[in-house]
């Protein structure tokens, strides 16, 4: 198919690169240098979707982000892309695209049935038709808006690009390349600021790549291109095209995201396909430019219906005709400069200008053209369905209120022109009050809160010589506070057209007896109409109309809609636009990818990986891990077709029965030392470390202030000042945090230092009856008799050659040792064991073994200490001290936590001794009475025990010391099921600690 | 982000802190008594105030000192930082 909208010469686009795509699985052609929507006009394709709520076609609108409808779902790579701009994609070869909001397909679509169906969508009508009944929500509405709703569909597949975060410093950042961005940059640069410029667009230059003027003895283009090229050289300037600062947060950090593959077939190599940037930046200049304001008529959201700055751009830059019969719409001289563009490449446009006798520079020259203009006509309606073909064009009454004379001339398109809107949404992201600027209509930035300065037309400056002007100067006022380096620059002289004022009109009214849709919202299709009712049902607050009617909240911000819809609500209530206000511009300005947010945190990067020194040996010996935190620790070392049950239940079998060990390093470990360090242990634990001698170990508990159990683990004194804390893995860091706390903030008079060690020990758990042979033939020297070492003993020997601490403390309930030795020879020391244990029959035992062997003991962990217990709930009241007073002992004394039904951890049983209990189970006295049945607690922790081979669970539960032999039921919703238990003591193995002490 | 000087680092980022809190609470001394209502207060009992917030942070990948941060909880304005043992 050939181009028959393109010019046969001009433009920025490299007409010897020819590159072919598929837009809705058609065949077109293009160039390098186009965007897929550049191309698609060019081939003369306007009919790119369907609008959001009443399916209506949808073309272009815009040329870059202002534009609301020409959203497409891209296949790139086989990956697919929803929400992209057709505005915004550059062209390459092989892109394949296709529309959204369309079922069956573009031009046949049947959701376009609620165009015809009047009242069926109108303002609020999610929040009236949805709201009953309650029971049709899941089953019918919802998917309904499902598929109704949104701008394509993502991916359900693992996304297989790369996408990268960077943090960036710099003096100065600046947002946007136009004239302002350029010139600011350029002032900064030669000071010597650190500067980092911004471009959204691939081309860098902004308005300049599309305007007649001439700076210095260039053109704007030309001049551009020299700056950008100085800026490129200079080592102190970065320069990011398709690069978008989307937010602007708090201490002047913004984020920029940019699309550094998104215009390639596919990323390369190594390469990302977007990139996070986090700028910290000292000053930041806001060169956003503005965005062209649309005029409200009938049907102006027919395809063929855009803005004229983006007409022009599309004939400048990409050498592409939006129609050859264009008629041109405006309130202002901006409309001129597309008519005269048109009339340079010989089409012959029609301007309406709805001011009575305007006079500038540039009418004259479209009149000494032969422009046709008609003064104070305005658009009616645009006529047509899936292109415009015709408009009904009227002439406008001076006071705006009257049209007559209507009449339909032929057209294929109509570019309009409502003057312009400054991009401010950076700035009122950053907190900066925005004025109300009645001159130019539209909000400008005023008082700044952060460090950040609007430049150009962005702060609602039209004219290029000012905007120069100012631009170089603030440029080097703001470097120079920086640098203190002041290279003066003369300014260029600017020959550009004066202009004419524009007219403040924005709507057009309907003629008589009909009933065209007028549209503000050309994204969430909201029309004159909805505001209308909206106001008429009571809504005032700017905020309310917007979320009632869904003005402004579609991707595209507002950006085309937000000023109209501002003046539609204040002419309505007879108030000046700044009292009615405008709504909070949130980040992101434009949409970006989720994975562009997530970066490389992802999959097992989202979150470090901590391995023990032992982790290969585990790894080469089957062992099947588990996240426990950010450590991999072996759940079980699988024999043969073992599964998790039966590996396990050998591995805790083998501790009871023989020896085992056990990979204890990720246990957190803090080294405590100074010489107040046992009145510190006195105040953290609950109970007394005063008199804990040399060479001894004690079991501790460790309170929050508000009395629930923080951590619990052994200390060992090492010597005079120093010990040796651990902790459970999970709480480590907490731990160390709350005992700074303590130490810097609430009493610094201590004398003591902690810091962790816990990666400077790889830790070994021997346990079982045989343990003690082990440790003989590891430390042949040692006297390892229950005299010699005895239960909760510490002693430091050399183990082959190796430096090791020997703690005689047990988790399991068995007679069992740990041995630390330095993290290098952890490795070393496990071999050891493994070997040496042969003869004893050890086997290493896994997390799920060493879960076995503590609750059968009924030792409470993590489950149990969950953050909502007592020492009294854990049944470790008898460590609580009622002589001293530490943290948290105060709240001990609370109404609740001493109550006399209080709860308690206690065994549970199956009476069949055969079904498991599932963890989270409830507690409940008869599962038959009337729901919501009244539970008494919880099951925290369920096991095979092995020792009386049943299933066997520890739970929580109320008055739990008078619930012993009690027959109730354990009830798991979740699992459907109800099983009739026996509640048992919670020590179901070796209630006296015998074998610990062995 | 906030950007936060740490008064023993330097200016960094809020990623490289953990927050703490009120600094102005003061717990009960030890082996003293102290009335439920104290008690409560001093546990349970925050301000939440809109404006100028004395509050504690702690530079966790840091130097992991506990510092005093005075911040608008507005505008999220730092006015001062200080070091656990300084007063405002
Ligand atoms: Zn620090």
């Amino acid at each position: 198919m050939s181009e028959k909208f393109r010019l046969d010469k001009g433009g920025l686009i490299n007409r010897n690169k020819k590159i072919s795509f598929k837009f809705n699985n058609k065949k077109y052609y293009g160039y390098e240098g186009d965007t897929l929507a550049s191309a698609l006009i060019a081939n003369g394709v306007h009919l790119v979707g369907r609008s959001f709520k009443y399916h209506r076609p949808r073309g272009f609108f815009g040329a870059g982000v202002d534009e609301p409808y020409a959203i497409v779902q891209m296949n790139r790579n086989n990956e697919v892309d929803p929400n992209v701009r057709a505005t915004e994609q550059e062209l390459f070869e092989g892109l394949e695209a296709k529309s959204v909001n369309c079922w069956p397909n573009v031009n046949f679509d049947i959701g376009a049935i609620n165009n015809f169906l009047g009242k069926f969508f109108p303002a609020g009508f999610y929040y009236k038709t949805f709201m009953w009944p309650k029971s049709f929500w899941y089953k019918v509405y919802e998917p309904i808006i499902r598929k109704a709703a949104g701008f394509g569909a993502a991916s359900i597949k693992h996304d297989k690009e790369k996408y990268e975060h960077k943090y960036e410093y710099c003096d100065l950042l600046i947002t946007g390349s136009g004239p302002s961005g350029l010139a600011s940059a350029y002032a900064a640069a030669q000071n010597g600021a650190k500067v980092i410029l911004a471009e959204d667009k691939s081309r860098f230059g902004g308005s300049l790549l599309t305007s007649e003027v001439t700076i210095g003895n260039q053109s704007g283009r030309e001049w551009a291109e020299k700056i950008m090229s100085e800026l490129k050289s200079m080592p102190n300037v970065v320069v990011k095209n398709r690069s978008q600062v989307f937010g602007y947060y708090d201490h002047n950090m913004l984020v920029m995201s940019e699309r550094i593959s998104d215009h390639l077939p596919k990323t390369e190599k190594y390469s990302p396909k977007q990139r996070l940037w986090y700028i910290r930046a000292k000053e930041v200049i806001i060169s956003s430019g503005s965005i062209e304001r649309p005029l409200v008529f009938g049907n102006n959201d027919t395809p063929g219906v855009m803005l004229s700055s983006a007409a022009k751009e599309y004939l400048k830059i990409y050498g592409a005709l939006v129609g050859k019969k264009p008629l041109v719409f405006t309130n202002n001289d901006s409309g001129y400069e597309t008519a005269i563009e048109f009339k340079k490449n010989g089409i012959d446009p029609v301007v309406l200008d709805t001011r009575k006798d305007p006079n500038s520079e540039i009418i004259k020259e479209a009149k000494d053209l032969n422009i046709n203009i008609k003064f104070s006509y305005v658009v009616v309606a645009a006529k047509g369905y899936k292109k415009v073909n015709s408009a009904d064009i009227a002439n406008i009454s001076e006071d705006k209120k009257n049209i007559s004379n209507i009449e339909n001339i032929k057209c294929d398109c109509i570019c309009v022109s409502g003057f312009w809107t400054p991009t401010i949404h950076l700035a009122s992201q950053s907190g900066n009050k925005t004025k109300f600027n009645e001159e130019i209509d539209a909000f400008v930035p005023s008082q700044s809160k952060q460090k950040e300065t609007t430049l150009g037309s962005a702060n609602g400056i039209f004219t290029l010589e000012e905007t120069l002007k100012t631009s170089f100067e603030k440029g080097a006022e703001l470097s120079k506070q920086i640098t203190n380096k002041e290279n003066n620059i003369s300014v260029p002289a600017v020959i550009e057209k004066k202009s004419s004022n524009h007219d403040k009109f924005w709507c057009v009214p309907l003629p008589e007896g009909k009933n065209y849709k007028r549209f503000l919202d050309f994204q969430n299709d909201v029309s004159v109409s909805d505001i209308q009712l909206a106001l008429r049902e009571g809504y005032r607050s700017i905020e309310h109309v917007k979320r009632y009617t869904t003005l402004g909240m579609a991707t595209d911000q507002g950006r085309t809609s937000n000023l109209n819809g501002l003046q539609l609500v204040s002419d309505i209530e007879n108030k000046v636009v700044p009292q009615v206000g405008h709504t909070t511009f949130r980040p992101p300005y434009s949409p970006i990818s989720i994975g562009a947010i997530v970066g490389r945190e992802i999959g097992k990067h989202s979150k470090p990986t901590r391995k023990s020194p032992m982790h290969y040996w585990h790894e080469k010996n089957n062992a099947v891990f588990v996240d426990a935190g950010v450590w991999l620790r072996p759940r079980y070392y699988k024999q043969g077709n073992e599964n998790l049950f039966e590996a396990s239940k050998r591995e805790a079998k083998n501790v009871r029965q023989n020896v085992g060990v056990c990979d204890v390093t990720t246990l957190g470990k803090i080294d405590i030392k100074g010489p107040d360090a046992a009145e510190f242990l006195n105040r953290v634990y609950t109970n007394a470390w005063l008199k804990l001698p040399i060479g001894k170990a004690r079991y501790g508990v460790m309170l929050r202030e508000d009395g629930i159990v923080m951590d619990d683990g052994t200390t060992t004194r090492i010597s005079e000042n120093h010990y040796h804390m651990t902790t459970t893995t999970a709480q480590a860091a907490n731990v160390l945090s709350h005992l700074e706390y303590y130490l810097q903030l609430v009493w610094p008079e201590l004398n003591v230092n902690v810091v962790s060690s816990t990666e400077q020990w790889a830790g070994a758990a021997i346990a079982g009856p045989k343990s003690r042979d082990v440790l003989q033939k590891l430390f042949p020297d040692l006297d390892v008799s229950n005299e010699g070492l005895p239960f909760m003993g510490y002693i430091e020997d050399n183990l082959f050659g190796v430096n090791a601490k020997i703690f005689r403390i047990s988790f399991s309930g068995e007679l069992a040792y740990e041995v630390n030795v330095e993290s290098d020879n952890g490795n070393f020391m496990w071999e050891k064991i493994m070997d040496i244990g042969k003869d004893f029959n050890i086997q290493p035992y896994g997390t799920e073994a060493l879960s076995t062997l503590r609750i059968e003991m009924g030792h409470v962990a993590g489950s149990e200490l969950d953050g909502r217990t007592i020492p009294y709930d854990n049944s470790l009241e008898g460590l609580v001290s009622k002589k001293k007073d530490f943290i948290g002992k105060r709240s001990l004394s609370k109404t609740a936590f001493v109550a006399t039904d209080r709860q308690k951890v206690v065994g549970v049983v199956p009476l069949d001794k055969k079904t498991s209990i599932p963890e989270g189970s409830y507690i409940v006295k008869d599962p038959n009475v009337k729901l919501p049945i009244p539970k008494l607690g919880h099951v925290s922790a369920s096991c095979w025990s092995v020792e009386y081979d049943n299933p066997f669970s520890l739970a929580i539960i109320k008055d739990g010391k008078n619930m012993i032999g009690q027959k109730l039921f354990a009830m798991s919703p979740l699992k459907n099921k109800t099983i009739p238990v026996e509640i048992v003591s919670s020590h179901y193995v070796d209630p006296q600690g015998e074998r610990v002490r062995s | 982000m906030l950007h936060i000087k740490c008064p023993h680092c330097g200016l960094r980022s809020q990623n490289e802190f953990s927050y703490g809190g009120d600094a102005t609470v003061k717990r009960p001394e030890l082996n003293k008594e102290v009335s439920d209502q104290d008690w409560d207060n001093f546990v349970y009992l925050r301000k939440s105030p809109r404006g100028k917030h004395l509050e504690l942070w702690q530079h966790i990948s840091g130097c992991r000192q506990w510092i005093k941060v005075e911040r608008d909880t507005l505008t999220h304005e730092i006015f001062k930082t200080l070091k656990a043992n300084e007063k405002v």
